[in-house]
Parts: structure tokens; sequence; C-alpha cells
């Protein structure tokens, strides 16, 4: 079976901006994948090239065995991508949109039990015949994911879907995407939400300036880089050098560290005690993806 | 897992729908604006035939036995129908452009003659629209007989697919609507007036003659009222090779264009 996506050594360069840097990725069938990284990294510059968007300085980009330049017609059959711009025709209906787009790829009269389906699962049959101009953000938003979706592509691409989305919006969308991803569409997300990417995806690829800094399964970069979080209220202190190393974050008195494994919270405290600071609460919780992501590429960005 | 199912693409047996969408779509998209696509150069067309005919009919000499006011309708006709095949393709493109909505067409299969022959035919059917509006309207005030009706229609036709390309040209290079607006008024609209719509050239200064034969619009408004009077200021096959390989050449600059992703893909 050939991966979904296969990127082999792509590098993109705009004039002296070198902004993929030698991508290599592959993403089987049926998988939910995330694409993170800090604006600029070049996520939306990897998702246009394998779109057809943009050309690549050099390597090559597969959908399901076929080359997205060379065999691009069978490749973008097999491809559905949600733009990150909100984009909309204002000369038509979401339905006749739909159809367009559907069309587009070759399908008719027979896709329209699919399109009523689009537009029952993003919430969109009650808007079909409202002319997309007239639509609010988030219901373009949503007619923007249903045209992506419009010829049953087995592989959909998300460019930041559910920036400035509201909650509702964002519950239907993603019970409609983990749907179609159950029923064998593989999933390409990129998000700047990680508690999204965290619920939803098996495996996350982190890019920073054009490069893929980590890949990996969602629990194993969870466990790799973060361990545990410890939370303590001290008030207005100064800490003992030998745990500042440790120390994430401070806002009001409050400390964030992040630790590795459990007897460093013994560490902390008794080093607190030695300089005789007083712990007025304390939290402990596991570590999210936030924290792989700001340890990884927070720092730079 | 469903991926037999999936990776049916049962739309590749069928290669001619999505370019048939494509050019639905743009028809749809100028039929749905039809006040302004449609009836305003008609409009316009008769209020030039109005004007211009109460003006100088008596005062300026075309052919001998050809009245003034019949002489302009033709002209009047071809010069809406290429303004109009020039503006379908360009607004549409620059439209999308600027709304950023071309990416539901880059995202396709769609092949690069696919896009060429959807947009083509859409400026084409416009302009003939057009032109065929103006001549009903106008067959109310004028009396105007077609001697050569195939000539005509090859003008017509050939005419609207080389504007057409034109402004495919145009939309695709243009990335503002003042860039549109340039054209518009620094190419089509002197090209226009300066090709003999409102007079033969044979009552220009032999310079401006020699110049008017530099202008592909002149070709193109005298072969067609050619084709109504069975007479003009140069042979229609001369006009009809001009046309005929002009469009040529713009097709083959515009396919290029397309196939290279000029200003379309980065």
């Amino acid at each position: 079976m050939n991966p979904a996506i296969k990127i082999n050594g792509i590098h993109k360069s705009f004039g002296s901006l070198h902004a993929l840097k030698g991508i290599d990725l592959t993403i089987e069938q049926g998988e939910f994948f995330a694409l993170l990284g800090p604006n600029g990294a070049g996520k939306s510059t990897l998702i246009s090239i394998l779109a057809g968007l943009i050309k690549p300085t050099a390597g090559d980009i597969s959908v399901m065995g076929f080359d997205v330049v060379n065999q691009y017609q069978q490749a973008r059959q097999l491809l559905g991508v949600v733009p990150q711009e909100l984009v909309f025709d204002p000369f038509f209906n979401v339905r006749e949109m739909l159809r367009f787009q559907a069309g587009y790829f070759g399908r008719g009269k027979e896709n329209d039990a699919w399109v009523d389906e689009i537009l029952e699962g993003l919430g969109l049959a009650d808007k079909a015949h409202t002319n997309m101009r007239k639509l609010s953000g988030g219901m373009k938003r949503r007619a923007l994911i249903a045209q992506a979706l419009a010829h049953k592509p087995p592989v959909i691409v998300l460019d930041e879907p559910t920036a400035g989305v509201d909650v509702e919006l964002r519950q239907m969308l993603w019970e409609f995407i983990k749907k179609l991803n159950r029923e064998g569409h593989t999933i390409i997300l990129t998000t700047h939400y990680l508690e999204e990417a965290e619920a939803l995806c098996s495996r996350v690829g982190m890019m920073k300036q054009g490069e893929i800094v980590a890949l990996d399964s969602t629990a194993n970069l969870l466990n790799k880089f973060a361990g545990k979080k410890l939370r303590l209220t001290l008030g207005d202190v100064s800490l003992p050098n030998n745990i500042q190393t440790l120390l994430r974050h401070q806002e009001k008195g409050i400390f964030t560290f992040a630790l590795t494994d459990m007897a460093q919270i013994e560490f902390v405290l008794s080093a607190l005690k030695a300089a005789d600071i007083r712990v007025l609460d304390m939290h402990l919780s596991e570590a999210d993806l936030e924290d792989v992501f700001l340890s990884l590429v927070g720092k730079a960005s | 897992m469903n991926n037999a199912k999936l990776t049916n693409i049962s739309g590749m047996s069928n290669s001619l729908r999505g370019p048939w969408t494509l050019l639905k779509k743009e028809l749809l998209r100028f039929w749905r604006v039809a006040f302004q696509t449609v009836a305003a150069p008609v409009i316009t067309a008769l209020l030039y035939l109005l004007i211009f005919a109460h003006v100088l009919a008596g005062h300026v000499q075309v052919y001998n036995g050809v009245p003034y006011t019949e002489f302009l309708v033709p002209g009047l006709i071809m010069m809406s129908v290429l303004q109009n095949a020039f503006a379908n393709s360009s607004s549409s493109l620059i439209q999308s452009k600027v709304m950023g909505n071309l990416v539901f067409v880059l995202l396709t299969p769609l092949t690069h003659f696919q896009f060429f022959a959807a947009f083509l035919c859409a400026a084409i059917i416009r302009g003939l629209v057009v032109g065929l509006c103006i001549y009903l309207v106008a067959f109310c005030f004028v009396d105007i007989h077609i001697a050569n009706p195939l000539l005509v229609v090859a003008f017509a036709f050939l005419g609207s697919a080389l504007l057409g390309t034109f402004g495919i040209i145009a939309g695709i290079w243009a990335d503002r609507f003042d860039q549109m607006a340039a054209f518009q008024n620094f190419i089509i609209m002197p090209l226009s007036f300066l090709s003999g719509v409102f007079y033969s050239i044979h009552s220009l200064p032999p310079f401006w003659q020699k110049m008017s034969h530099l202008n592909p619009f002149f070709y193109m408004i005298d072969g067609f009222r050619y084709g109504f009077f069975g007479k003009g200021d140069i042979s229609p096959l001369i006009s009809l090779s001009v046309v005929g390989g002009a469009f040529l050449v713009l097709a083959l600059i515009t396919l290029k264009m397309l196939k290279s992703g000029y200003k379309l893909r980065a």
C-alpha cells in the first residue's frame, strides 16, 4: 500500500529566503497527522507544494504513489486541501459551489448524496441556498472546508482550519473529521491550537525554520520531551540558583517547573526549604504538547 | 479502512465534466449579472448608434451606396463583441485572483488546456450574446441585410476568441484592478476606437491609413463589416488570415503561460 503522502528532500527558496530546507516525511494511509510550528516555519509552503500551488526548488512529493508535479491530475484527485485564507466566490450559493467543486473533479449528480452528507456534517444544511457573500465568518469557514471535501478525497489537508472559529464549530468540525478518519480518510492538520493536535492526532511533526525538528507519535513526544509540570505558588521571592534551570514560567508569584522525573520534585522542594521559601500552593500535572512545542521551537521563536 | 472505495477515481473516466463545469460556472457568473454584462453594453452601443447617426449621417462619406447609419451598425456590434469577450475572461480572472478564490480551480486536476478552453468559450459566448442582442435591437431602427452570413459568424467567432484570449493574458498578468483598467483604457479602447468603427479608413490621410493596418481591431471590424455589405477596405481573406494568425499566436502564448504556472503557481 502506497503511503498517503511521501515527501522526499523538499527544498523551496524564495529569492534569498530558504523557506524549506530538505523536508522528508511519510504519512501512512488512515493516519491523523498534525504538522505544528510557529508562523514562518514553512508549514503552509509545504502544503502549497503538496497541493501544486507552489513549485518546489528541489525534491518531490507523491500522494498515494502519484507525483504531485508529473502526475498532478491523479494526485489532485486524491487530495482535498482546505486553504488557510477565508476565500469564497461571491456569485454563488453554498450548494452551487460544492457542485462546481465536485464537477471540476469529474463528479456529477451521483455525488449529490455526498454533498448532502457534507452539508449535514458541517451544519450547513440550512445554508445550502444562501449566497456565499451572506454567510458569517464561521459559516464561510465551514463552506471552505466543505469545498475541499466535495470530491470525497481520501487524503484531506486542513491548513489552520479552526483559526478564528468559535468553540461550537470546532467541536462539530472535529467530530465530522474524526468520522472521516474512522472511515479511512487520511487527515493532515496544521494548527496553532496544540490541545487540538494532542486530542486528535496520533502522530505529530514539528517544524522550525524550514526543517522538521521532531517527528514521532504524540505519546512518545510527550514522554520524551516533557514529563511533569510542577506549579508552585511562592509569592514574591527569588529562587535559589540550583533550581533556576528547571523553571519554565513565572508569573505573579506562580512558578512552573518542567520535570523529567518524580525525583526532581523532592529536589525542588528541598532547595526551597533550604532557602527558607514557603510553598503556599502546589499543583502537579502531566505536560502537554505545548510544553514539547515550547521546548523545541518556542525559545527560537 | 475502506481504501478500495476511496481510491476509486471514478471521475477520471469523465474527463470532459471538469472543463464543462468550469465553463458552466463562467457562463453563470456573467449571466447572474446580465444587466451589467449584457444589457449595459447593448445600451451603450445603441447610444453610439443614435448619437453618431444623428450627428454624422450625410456628413461622412463611407462606401458608395451604403448609408452611414447602416455602415455604423456592424462596426458597433463587432466593437461590443470584442470588448465584452475581453472583459469576460479578464474580469473573471482578476476578480478571482484578488478575492483569492482562483485557488479552488488551481487545486483541481484540470489541465492548462482545459482551463484555457473553458475561459475562452465563456468569453466567446459572452461576446456573441452581446453582439446578437445589439443586432436584434438595432434591427428595429435600421434596415440591415447580411450579404455573407458565414463571414459574419467567422469574424464574430474569431474576433471574440482573440480578445477572450487576450483577456486571459491580461487577467493572469494583472495583480490589481488598476493594472487591468490600464489594459482597458490604454490598449482596448484606443485600438477599438481607431479601428474604423465610425469611419472607413479610406477617408483618412495616407499615413493614418497605413497606421490603421497595424491595428488588429481594424481587420476584425472590416472583415465583419464585409460580411454585411459584401465590400470593405481590404479583402476579407487578408483580414481572416490576420485575425486567425493573431489568435493562434496569442493562444500559444496563453497556453505556455498557463503550463508554466506564470503568476498563478509560485
